[in-house]
């Protein structure tokens, strides 16, 4: 192999899109595609920061920098540092978890309505993590291992119900909505079984909030993350392959029932991870990666912009939960399903006049 | 491996042949103990009507469906025992029910063919770039690379995933009904290509629903019949009619077609019905494809066009 051999050229017809091009190793990126995650990630950035400057005692920016990058005394470092900060930092990490999630489970299934929300799998996690909960015992991990077999087990019987020689999008997604609804009512009735303590810390989890938050807490959804997320990005080619669909992806050579089981576990592996902390947050996984595919005007799901736009939506979200009805805080899970709903009519409203043309 | 092919006297190879294959979807069985050969650098037609078994036969020749017994080999070996990837790089397959993602673009489209050729480290070689546009010229579609796919007629479209099929750089090609949804002038510019490039080498296969087509374009045609393969061979020599009869049910006489000499099948005029429906003139409905009779589907022409699936999306 020759190193000498370093060229850098445009795709041809692919507006953005470059290859690296070292002897016979070549590497493909998309500018645009790179250009748009980091805008939509600043914009994510910035809402954060604004989280960060307000609330009961609001602060300057000077502070807040301040806070950061310098010694600064207890009076900032406490607020900013300890109390705010986490939870911005938990809501980008969650919401990009969430919309890395949708990604996956839309695209695989295509149909822009699976997501792990809809399909009961992050119900099916919360089952699970409650559980440990309400034990009162176990920490993160005792909770994220449960999370992930409620939800993988959900994944399980859900494909189960709703194989039929093949999955089909509206099946699935029906027999999704059934089985969580189900798990809903299970997780209740999980939570008036138990004493009133638990059951309220265990209720204010169920709905999904960033209210509680520390730095443990992002530290263990951080390591979980560092891992499952190249992982899942080693997966990106294989999942755009099968947006052709199922038979030419694998006339292509693509094994495609290993790449989609890979991706569901990736899938459910980031949920889980994500709602054994935050509570199964609604509607982040649904939305984000079509808001991503929409506003981007991309060719298909893509992985590295839906998470993007999951942190963008959490932390934003996240920031109205707080300040809508300060000094009163409400659970995040409640702004999401609100934002969640009115985005879910617009989606059908477009099917529907879709299907009329 | 050699066959001998049993309709000429010469010697004939196949690179892809099934031997004694029983396929079954959900464990209804639709094709039991079938043994076909593709002679290489033949254009093979499969035809039969509906449910006759010719998209299934095809799937299994192009490793989308394990067969319940039997085998089916490439290049001597077992298809099954060979990697996708390494199939890939030797069949490449149209099945017919193709969707494109939304606004993908032509250029982009025909590159995933690439995809056997390509691994993490190689994402996009110069080899990959040259293979893409080669294959956009021999479909004709290179002024169309930067359009999105939903802008494109039918038979552009078919014409794109035609070429990305091409830019895979297989020498066997699979195809499944690839002029179906295609309006007459379209289905001829199509297997002319198709022609063309049996012309230049490459072995194709294609499930064609069209009898007078078949025998035109095809060197062989191999017929089936629930699931059996009734006759195969040369379709001057093959197309009678009384194997129209036996395959579909159609009494009609065999001219020669006026333009390139072949077999031309003339369905004669089917007993009027009592309800007065005459086949050629019911306007079928989607739905009711599968019960069209088998004088609109012998006849290219006046069986009525059914627009291609809509776009996902």
């Amino acid at each position: 192999m020759s190193w000498h051999s370093i060229s850098l050229r445009p795709v041809p017809f692919s507006p953005g899109s470059y290859v690296l091009r070292i002897g016979r190793w070549s590497l493909r990126f998309d500018a645009r595609l790179i250009g748009h995650t980091l805008l939509l990630l600043a914009m994510a950035l910035t809402v954060g920061i604004l989280s960060l400057k307000s609330g009961a005692r609001p602060f300057t920016f000077a502070e807040i920098t301040e806070a950061i990058f310098i010694d600064a005394p207890r009076r900032l470092h406490l607020p900013i540092i300890e109390w705010r900060m986490p939870r911005v930092v938990l809501a980008l990490l969650a919401g990009s978890s969430l919309g890395m999630a949708g990604a996956i489970f839309q695209s695989v299934s295509r149909n822009s309505l699976a997501s792990p929300d809809i399909l009961g799998f992050s119900t099916g996690a919360a089952t699970g993590a409650l559980f440990v909960i309400l034990l009162g015992t176990g920490g993160y991990y005792e909770r994220a291992g449960a999370a992930l077999l409620g939800g993988g087990m959900t994944a399980a019987v859900t494909y189960m119900l709703a194989w039929k020689g093949g999955i089909q999008g509206v099946r699935l997604v029906l027999v999704g909505i059934g089985i969580s609804s189900m798990l809903t009512s299970l997780n209740a009735w999980l939570i008036l079984k138990t004493d009133l303590r638990l059951a309220i810390q265990a209720a204010v989890w169920q709905v999904g909030s960033l209210n509680t938050v520390n730095w443990r807490q992002v530290q263990h959804l951080g390591s979980a993350l560092s891992f499952i997320v190249p992982c899942t990005f080693l997966l990106g080619r294989a999942m755009r392959q099968l947006e052709i669909g199922e038979d030419l992806a694998r006339s292509q050579g693509l094994r495609s029932e290993y790449v989609r089981a890979s991706l569901l576990a990736s899938g459910i592996a980031l949920t889980a991870a994500t709602t054994a902390i935050v509570g199964p947050i609604a509607f982040v996984a649904l939305s984000a990666p079509q808001l991503a595919l929409r506003f981007l005007r991309l060719p298909g799901l893509r992985l590295a912009p839906s998470a993007a736009m999951g942190a963008l939506l959490l932390v934003s979200g996240d920031w109205f939960a707080q300040h809508l009805f300060a000094p009163r805080l409400i659970p995040v899970g409640i702004v999401t399903i609100c934002i969640g709903g009115a985005y879910l009519v617009w989606l059908l409203a477009g099917e529907k006049r879709r299907k009329q043309s | 491996m050699a066959f001998s092919n049993s309709t000429t006297d010469t010697f004939v190879t196949s690179r892809l042949l099934a031997e004694d294959i029983t396929l079954a979807y959900d464990g209804r069985v639709v094709a039991s103990n079938l043994s076909v050969a593709i002679p290489d650098r033949s254009f093979s037609a499969i035809i039969g009507p509906n449910a006759s078994g010719k998209s299934t036969l095809l799937r299994a020749l192009s490793r989308l469906l394990r067969p319940e017994s039997g085998s089916v080999y490439l290049d001597g070996k077992r298809i099954w025992e060979l990697r996708a990837r390494d199939v890939a790089k030797i069949l490449g397959l149209l099945p017919q029910s193709a969707i494109a993602p939304d606004a993908i673009t032509v250029f982009d489209l025909v590159s995933r063919g690439r995809y056997p050729h390509q691994g993490l480290f190689r994402q996009w070689s110069e080899d990959d770039e040259a293979a893409v546009f080669s294959a956009l010229d021999a479909t004709k579609t290179t002024g169309l690379a930067g359009r999105c796919m939903d802008e494109l007629s039918g038979g552009q479209r078919q014409r794109v995933w035609l070429a990305m099929v091409l830019a895979q750089e297989t020498s066997l090609l699979l195809l499944d009904e690839p002029t179906t949804y295609l309006d007459i002038a379209y289905q001829i510019e199509l297997l002319e290509l198709l022609a063309e490039l049996n012309a230049g080498g490459r072995t194709v296969v294609a499930v064609l629903h069209d009898l007078n087509h078949a025998c035109r374009f095809a060197s062989h045609v191999i017929a089936m019949k629930g699931g059996a393969i009734v006759a195969e061979g040369k379709p001057a020599e093959i197309i009678t009619e009384e194997l129209v009869e036996d395959v579909f049910g159609l009494p009609s006489i065999i001219i020669p077609d006026p333009v390139a000499g072949t077999p031309m099948i003339v369905p004669k005029q089917k007993k009027v019905p009592a309800t007065g429906e005459v086949a050629c003139q019911a306007q079928p409905s989607r739905a009711s494809r599968p019960d069209l009779t088998a004088a609109s589907r012998l006849n290219g022409l006046s069986s009525s066009r059914i627009p291609r699936k809509p776009h996902q999306g």
